[in-house]
């Protein structure tokens, strides 16, 4: 008998040997009836046992039941790919590949994802790659042939100050067939350096996978570490979390709302949206120090407290936000020259974004119920509900859209929490992690779906850090988006997705 | 129409008035940390050990390198006698990696660019900006220079697109594997006389992923730097002190 899948709560940590071990059938089997069945390919990744051998995990999210669950098989050198029956496996697949030279049998595209070398020592999969400096760009691209098709090369090194990718267009005139997306210039080894580095960087190695998801990703960090040292953090803690990850949401979705502005022309939408985006920064930096909120959130709670005099400047600032954040929308909303660039733009349908499992904005506005605030609560979300705004044209104008909704539904969470700010220690000490244990932890970042699972090995040391940002899953859902497009409109699509270099690259 | 206008009318003038009059930051801003010795207790080490970057050396007084600070606050958090301390002080930048150990209560210097490149740049200074392995941080905040509180073009000094029309790369990141060939051909593509900036912990000193797998230890390594601007991510206002120091907009000692 096969066994069940094991079911899991969101953020949990359980003895590593009670996740189930399938035989490669019986493993694919189940992943792709779970999907097909609705779930989600959260997290897909191996871990090195024996210096040898890999161990596949799939971690499947069910959000209509809030519960997630983890299976697993072992690999010699490969195993027949889910990628043709599941594309949300693609990306995952190229990344073991890459990671622990196993060979996902019959994908469709297998190419290196970040260009490095693979953790086991053997060959790598790519042969005709030049070891001593593998260039991402310098691998083949998918080539559209035909006398009339011309290619544009973008990148790594772009026109703004933005971070470094290669984006190639296979195109006929202004038509875009073909977008592949090249990344992996930013890959600086954080999954290594967490597993078995120096314990006292893991904190600030945490908060520098994305530096614009900051609180996301270092409340992921915080969440998986406890769950693991089995600690419980005060309710005041976990409220002030709340607010940190919603003021750092507020910040990028205006900041984003300016960017779009910018990118159609509409110059006052950018230079308000602009000054505003700072002044969300301003006040995380009133409670944490720091623009960006780092070094506010540490395993235990939080360091710092919003109370007194601080507390009442932050109401009185944030109803100011709210006004002139209704302000600035309908200003942008309300011109018809923005709405002409933004309606009907890197149009996605709901399909799509369920197959390729878009995660978070860019999810919900192609009409996709997901929201890990809402699926499965942790801390503060567990009593307070924001409710989930989804739209249904899947186009620039839905992205835009939900942006600002987001941001309107964050506000009215923080003035809610600003009044009600419950008691407690704002931190208590986190125990030793429990040895042979793996644990996960989901977060809604301001792009979506953070994901972070430990493992642990003997002694109680990280054996394997495994983390998912959600621009992992939402870069295909860009390159799609401008299929059949104008080229001219990349940029705009680009900006409605703003998706992370860095938090993919890892 | 009117609605934009009305909205425009209603927003007035958002530019700081920097520099000239004091801008002020919160009181848990973390600037220019300053360190009393004198208060550390015999053969302490406390400091040290709990920094993640290994930015400080506690060998009787303390050292501490703003090139690999983050400006955490482990070290203030794990000193017994509170010998360390961060300011609000924003001027962080220095134009020698020498200047940027801090000893005691001492502000890092920027000498300011000799009278012929001045002449060349003072008033006009195109800067192409090269992410190599940064996390985004830097980049938000050298955008921000963009935004109208900052409104980094009123000093002449712009963001271009093409390193060729530039007179200076600004580098962020530790520079990983992959960026290493991309950063260099985009520096040899500046026409010279040209400057080098180094924007952040990674780019000075590789930050908090410092001897990791798969990066240098900053821009360093690489190209001669002109400026170092600490932070993690800096302030706007970090970056925009430092440039204006190095060009001579602001003398020493100023604010």
């Amino acid at each position: 008998m096969i066994p069940a899948p094991l079911s899991l709560k969101n953020p949990q940590a359980v003895d590593e040997a009670a996740v189930p071990v399938l035989p490669i059938p019986a493993f694919r089997d189940a992943v792709l009836l779970a999907v097909k069945e609705g779930a989600r390919l959260s997290a897909f990744f191996g871990r090195l046992i024996n210096g040898k051998q890999v161990k596949v995990y799939a971690l499947l999210a069910h959000d209509e039941t809030g519960e997630c669950a983890a299976i697993g098989t072992m690999v010699q050198d490969s195993y027949p790919s889910l990628t043709p029956e599941c594309p949300q496996a693609h990306w995952f697949e190229r990344e073991l590949a890459e990671q622990f030279a196993i060979k996902p049998a019959g994908h469709p595209w297998l190419k290196p994802l970040r260009h490095h070398r693979n953790y086991r020592g053997a060959s790598d999969l790519w042969p005709g790659q030049d070891a001593a400096s593998p260039i991402p760009g310098s691998y083949p691209f998918f080539h559209v042939k035909g006398s009339e098709i011309h290619e544009v090369a973008v990148g790594p090194v772009h026109a703004g100050i933005i971070e470094p990718g290669h984006f190639r267009f296979q195109c006929h005139g202004e038509r875009v067939l073909h977008l592949e997306i090249q990344l992996g210039y930013q890959h600086r080894g954080i999954e290594r350096m967490l597993a078995g580095g120096l314990s006292q960087r893991m904190s600030v190695l945490a908060e520098s996978i994305a530096g614009d998801t900051v609180i996301g990703h270092a409340l992921a960090f915080c969440e998986v570490m406890e769950s693991l040292g089995g600690c419980q953090i005060s309710p005041r803690a976990q409220a002030l979390r709340g607010i940190a990850l919603e003021l750092e949401r507020l910040a990028n979705h205006v900041g984003d709302l300016g960017a779009l502005g910018t990118d159609v022309g509409f110059l006052p939408a950018a230079a308000y949206f602009g000054r505003l985006r700072g002044e969300c920064l301003n006040l995380l930096m009133e409670l944490t120090g720091s623009r960006y909120g780092r070094s506010f959130l540490r395993a235990g709670g939080v360091l710092h407290d919003l109370s007194g005099v601080l507390l009442v400047d932050f109401e009185k600032r944030m109803k100011r936000a709210q006004k002139e954040l209704r302000t600035f929308a309908r200003m942008l909303f309300d011109t018809p020259s923005v709405i002409d660039r933004f309606e009907g733009t890197g149009m996605l349908t709901e399909q799509v974004s369920e197959e390729l499992g878009l995660v978070g904005p860019a999810a919900r506005a192609c009409g996709s119920h997901r929201d890990i605030r809402h699926d499965h609560p942790s801390g503060i979300y567990q009593f307070a509900h924001l409710p989930m705004m989804t739209a249904d044209t899947g186009d620039v104008h839905a992205r835009a859209l939900i942006r600002w909704l987001e941001a309107e539904r964050s506000l009215e969470f923080l003035l809610e929490q600003l009044t009600s700010l419950p008691e407690g220690e704002l931190r208590v000490p986190c125990p030793q992690m429990k040895a042979d244990s793996v644990a996960f932890s989901m977060v809604e970042g301001w792009r979506g779906e953070i994901v972070h699972v430990v493992m642990t090995d003997a002694k109680g040391g990280i054996a394997r850090y495994k983390i998912v940002d959600p621009s992992f899953h939402n870069w295909m859902g860009l390159a799609m988006a401008l299929r059949n497009g104008e080229i001219s409109d990349f940029p705009l699509c680009n900006k409605s997705f703003n998706l992370s270099y860095a938090g993919h690259d890892l | 129409m009117l609605n934009i206008i009305a909205t425009r009318i209603e927003q007035g003038c958002r530019t700081l008035a920097f520099p000239g009059a004091e801008a002020k930051l919160p009181e848990r801003f973390r600037g220019r940390p300053t360190i009393d010795s004198k208060q550390c207790p015999a053969n302490c080490q406390q400091c040290a050990e709990a920094c993640p970057t290994q930015a400080i050396q506690a060998n009787g007084t303390v050292q501490l390198d703003l090139g690999r600070c983050l400006f955490c606050q482990e070290c203030v958090m794990a000193c017994p006698e509170q010998a360390i301390t961060y300011t609000a002080d924003f001027r962080l930048a220095a134009t020698t990696r020498k200047s940027l150990i801090l000893r005691s209560d001492e502000i890092p210097k920027v000498l300011a660019l000799e009278e012929k490149t001045r002449r060349l740049f003072g008033r006009s200074l195109k800067l192409r900006e090269v992410c190599a392995g940064s996390c985004n941080g830097c980049e938000m905040e050298l955008q921000a220079l963009n935004n109208v509180v900052f409104d980094l073009g009123r000093f002449g000094i712009q963001f271009v697109a093409s390193p060729r029309h530039a007179d200076g790369l600004i580098v962020t990141g530790p520079v990983t594997e992959n960026m290493r060939t991309a950063l260099l051909k985009t520096y040899e593509a500046v026409p010279s006389p040209k400057l080098v900036i180094a924007v952040g912990a990674c780019a000075i000193s590789g930050g908090p992923f410092r001897d990791g797998p798969e990066v240098y230890n900053g821009a360093e390594q690489f190209l001669p730097v002109d400026l170092y601007i600490p932070g993690c991510p800096p302030h706007p206002l970090t970056i925009l002190d430092g440039m204006l120091r190095l060009l001579g907009r602001i003398e020493n000692g100023t604010r």
